[in-house]
């Protein structure tokens, strides 16, 4: 066959669709969501990175330097400070290396200088832009400037903006600064053991026993999601802090440090791996457990050969994506992290701390690395998955086993002792006058008004952002998703939609942060009146939390069937149509779920806001923070609190609109 | 599409009743002042000028610092109004700062004033450097108190010690170059070897020890004056100690911000924060104030504190900043592991 020939039929003209109004409509919009996710992801972060390679540096040849004779009469030669160095040898070009904020004394340059000497030096810049300081007079020009001897002492050069590598070395020669990578990968690396195994246990105990209360437990479980990363931090003090409750538990160990963080990570991370793992736990074939079973396999076998590997892609699911949560977490080592230094925080002390912006870019970029392999990994083994129920599958049902259910159950109770055990702590220490001197009861620490952070406002603040996150966000999310996934043709733009669309999963809030002050805090920038704004803090809450919501969305899409849409146009009606006739209301559960998400992070969020608040929009979770730092810890952990009660409420409403919902718009589920 | 209309025209609305209601000139401060004192400054203000609002950005002198270097080429801020003397030279000498002397300044102290003409900034108060000593805590733990700086090197305090970071605490800051300063470089930096040793753990923020020795966490906390003596206030069981070699102290300071839209306006208010009446009304916080002979004695403040102050050189200590930052962090920062 291969010698034939078809040389005789001309190569036919592609055939391409028409497209029509509607599909341009679909593009469009979809290349409008798309340029949102590039302005507020991309731009920043490209904005950050290139920051990270601005460097400082002295630039010894940008002077001119000249003696007087005893008399004050300038006679001698014209030298600059390189010349002298290149003599002298007195900094090496690492010393070179400088922040926006270093400056340099001339003195050591002048082996001989006294500041009593009669001596006169002049100066002056060798280009117009040097700029030297006299005191804390700033010098610019190429004006000579005359001073004696003991005005020279006070000069001091500053340094020039350049690009290169500087940031990266004098991080990496700093034992200060990158032993904080081998701490925050270490701590992430023992909460994520220990997190995945205590909520294996749970969620097998919830999804494989007979035991009672499982509704209970799977509420108590999800409660960690509802307060910020640092309350956990605060509860911990109250316990094991040196005037904690049970301080006699730890034998002597500070809470302030690893400890502190691993135990708080494992309280705010916990409900994540359940999820994960519970759904993974909930699906798996009776048939492989009446075979184990009929090989007369042990229980303890059939667990490794059977269980395990079913449930294996949500093991490794959870692992990484708690890695992830505990890498990229500021909230709680600030509050317990004592002396140990972590990366995210390392971010926030260069920044906030030092005023030295280029240093956090380039601790944000060494956070992004593991973050997204982390989440490079977990996307790898989640397109791996296949499906393990088949149509011939039959769903598992537990046996009751006493035994079993009652070693479980106490289990179980251990952990929601943990979890609500922490909350109470709080609840309890924001009750109390004066810890621990005067024990009464008071209602003092909720007068935020007289603390830092913002006061009652910044509690209203939080809730308006909280709402205007979820419906802003809902809206763009859903329908994004919708447009990548019945829109036809037009594949590399979908997946570059796609791609985009999960990459706010990969960068720390902090890198997100900080990323949004370079990028939107540009006088040239034309959108830099949003700066200080309601407005940032949305678009950031909802960039950071696209992933999920585009995920959640995703998902409710698949299950409705491609031929809504051939029907929709065959009866030539414009697809927007059948989205807010059909789509909407089908997948209304899942865009109610999807509100609540962003609704809650947006209540709870720290790390992505933390740069980005203003005295308008002053946050409640940040008030934790800044009530925690100034020592006001009674009325951080009140504040905490509120914001627990908030989302509890909101759930409960959620619970109660998705019921009604259920109920008006799901009823075809039913039959 | 009519949901979007009235959308639309209640945007409008809400846009226009904005602009209504900034009759009246809008001045944003940027300030370091403790949050309790902020309202009571606003109205004390609002009595001598009723038609300018203030609108506070208020937080740690580390942020605000960090603030205002970040928004160095686009400010937002108008005054600042109560942040850290160091903090100020370090904007005057980017050239963020608008000269102006406000009517008056010849009453204040000299030492309270930039020595440039006009001023870049006119000082307030005096914000001075104490150790909070937990009396029932120590008692516990059998400490002698501390008379001086030198005496909280001893062995006997280890792990009863806390005090802020300097990379993120302006009280910090001061303590570490005032040690400096009164020990010489090397020192100072000896002394802090010692120190280090005893240290529990460092705070981000210069009021945190003194809370944490007031809560009885850590019986003794290097802070400052003014917060030790509101916690006592408040009734913990604090002894506010003035070390004998004396004490760094920094001032808080008032200035214009460079460029800003409502000049005069924050004329006003430079103006304002001179007077007798302003000066009267940082006493009521702090023992020493920018106007000689108004401040009367504080409330549970220490005494002989003003004596204690030492002969603080702001240039040097703006000057050499980064450098010693940058030498604290490679010695004492993220030694890892925290003591047990």
């Amino acid at each position: 066959m291969a010698d034939v020939q078809y040389d005789t039929l001309p190569a036919g003209p592609v055939i391409k669709g028409k497209l029509s109004r509607d599909d341009i409509i679909m593009r469009m919009s979809m290349v409008i969501i798309a340029i949102y996710l590039i302005v507020t992801m991309v731009f920043p972060l490209a904005a950050m990175l290139s920051k990270s390679f601005s460097t400082y540096m002295f630039d010894l040849s940008a002077y001119e330097l000249q003696v007087s004779d005893k008399e004050g009469n300038f006679s001698g030669e014209i030298v600059t400070p390189a010349q002298l160095n290149a003599e002298l040898g007195v900094l090496s070009d690492n010393d070179l290396i400088a922040g926006s904020d270093s400056r340099l004394g001339l003195t050591q340059f002048f082996p001989d200088f006294s500041f009593r000497s009669p001596v006169m030096y002049q100066i002056r810049n060798t280009s117009e832009t040097g700029r030297f300081l006299v005191g804390s007079e700033l010098q610019t020009g190429t004006a000579w400037v005359e001073l004696d001897s003991n005005t020279f002492r006070r000069v001091q050069l500053r340094p020039e903006k350049s690009t290169g590598l500087g940031n990266f070395i004098s991080y990496f020669s700093t034992p200060a600064l990158f032993n904080s990578i081998k701490n925050s990968v270490v701590i992430a690396v023992i909460s994520t053991i220990i997190t995945v195994t205590l909520a294996f246990w749970f969620a097998y105990a919830l999804n494989r026993s007979c035991m009672r209360f499982k509704g209970l437990f799977r509420l108590v479980a999800m409660a960690p999601i509802l307060v910020p990363s640092l309350l956990p931090g605060i509860a911990l003090v109250y316990l094991f802090g040196n005037q904690g409750m049970i301080k006699e538990l730890l034998f002597g160990a500070s809470i302030y440090g690893p400890i502190g963080i691993v135990i708080g990570s494992v309280f705010f991370t916990f409900p994540h791996a359940f999820i994960i793992i519970s759904t993974a736990l909930a699906i798996s074939d009776a048939r492989l457990y009446e075979a184990a079973a009929s090989l007369r396999s042990t229980p303890w076998r059939t667990f490794w050969t059977v269980t395990i590997p079913g449930a294996r892609y949500g093991l490794i699911s959870a692992a990484f994506v708690v890695f992830n949560l505990v890498i990229t977490d500021f909230g709680l080592p600030k509050v317990i992290g004592g002396q140990f230094n972590v990366l995210a925080v390392d971010i926030y002390k260069q920044v906030i701390g030092q005023q030295n912006f280029e240093m956090g870019a380039v601790v944000s970029v060494v956070l992004v690395v593991p973050a997204i392999l982390a989440f490079a990994i977990d996307r790898m083994v989640q397109s791996k998955q296949v499906a393990l129920l088949s149509a011939r599958s039959v769903p598992y049902q537990p046996n009751p086993n006493p035994k079993a259910d009652r070693i479980f159950l106490i289990y179980c109770c251990c952990v929601a002792f943990f979890i609500m055990g922490m909350l109470a702590v709080c609840q309890f220490a924001a009750l109390i006058k004066f810890w621990p001197y005067d024990l009464s009861l008071s209602l003092k620490n909720y007068d935020f008004n007289r603390m830092d952070g913002g006061g009652w406002g910044s509690y209203f603040n939080s809730i308006k952002l909280a709402l205007l996150t979820a419906v802003i966000g809902t809206c763009v999310v859903f329908f994004g998703a919708y447009l990548v996934e019945k829109s036809n043709g037009f594949k590399t733009g979908r997946a570059i939609f796609q791609m985009f669309a999960m990459l706010p999963m990969a960068i720390p809030g902090m890198v997100l942060g900080l990323a949004y002050i370079f990028f939107f805090n540009n006088p040239s920038n034309p959108l830099n009146a949003i700066y200080g704004t309601m407005a940032i803090l949305v678009i950031c809450t909802v960039t950071h939390f696209y992933t999920v919501s585009h995920l959640t969305a995703v998902t409710a899409l698949k299950q409705m069937d491609r031929e809504f849409e051939s029907v929709s146009s065959s009866l030539k009606q414009p697809t927007l149509k059948l989205f807010g006739r059909v789509t909407v209301p089908v997948c209304l559960p899942a865009i109610l779920d999807i509100s609540i998400y962003l609704f809650v992070n947006a209540m709870t969020t720290v790390s992505a806001v933390v740069f980005l608040y203003s005295p308008s929009t002053t946050l409640a979770s940040i008030a934790v923070l800044n009530m925690d730092d100034a020592g006001d810890i009674a009325p951080a952990a009140a504040m905490g609190m509120m914001i627990f009660y908030t989302n509890a409420a909101a759930r409960i409403i959620h619970l109660l609109v998705s019921r009604g919902v259920l109920a008006r718009t799901q009823r075809w589920r039913t039959r | 599409m009519k949901l979007k209309k009235s959308l639309l025209m209640s945007l409008a609305a809400s846009a226009i009743a904005a602009t209504a209601a900034t009759a009246e000139t809008e001045l944003t401060v940027y300030t370091a002042v403790e949050a309790e004192d902020l309202a009571r400054y606003a109205e004390t203000f609002n009595k001598s000028y009723p038609d300018i609002k203030i609108n506070w950005v208020r937080d740690s002198t580390g942020v605000i610092t960090a603030k205002l270097l970040a928004e160095r080429d686009n400010p937002q801020a108008d005054v600042i109004w109560g942040l850290a003397g160091t903090s100020l030279l370090l904007m005057k000498s980017e050239g963020m700062l608008e000269p102006y002397a406000p009517a008056g300044v010849d009453q204040l102290d000299p030492k309270f004033v930039d020595g440039g003409d006009p001023p870049s900034w006119v000082g307030m108060d005096a914000w001075v450097a104490s150790v909070c000593y937990n009396t029932v805590e120590a008692e516990k733990e059998g400490l002698t108190p501390p008379t001086s700086w030198k005496d909280l090197a001893d062995a006997q305090y280890e792990g009863h010690v806390i005090m802020p970071n300097p990379n993120s605490s302006g009280t910090g800051f001061l303590d570490v170059s005032s040690w400096l300063q009164m020990f010489g470089e090397e020192g100072g930096w000896e002394y802090m070897d010692g120190l280090h040793a005893n240290i529990a753990r460092y705070t981000h923020s210069g009021s945190k020890p003194c809370k944490l020795a007031a809560a009885g966490e850590i019986p003794i906390g290097i802070s400052f004056a003014f917060r030790g003596a509101k916690s006592k206030a408040d009734g913990a069981p604090l002894e506010i100690i003035v070390p004998s070699e004396g004490v760094g102290w920094d001032m808080e300071a008032t200035a214009i911000v460079a460029g800003t839209a409502n000049l005069e306006a924050a004329q006003k208010l430079v103006d304002f924060s001179v007077t007798k009446e302003a000066n009267e009304m940082y006493n009521t916080g702090y023992a020493v104030v920018a106007m000689p002979g108004v401040a009367k004695p504080v409330e549970h403040f220490p005494e002989g504190l003003l004596d204690a102050m030492i002969d603080n050189d702001f240039e040097w200590a703006a000057n050499n900043r980064a450098a010693i930052l940058k030498e604290w962090a490679n010695r004492y920062d993220g030694k890892s592991e925290p003591k047990e």
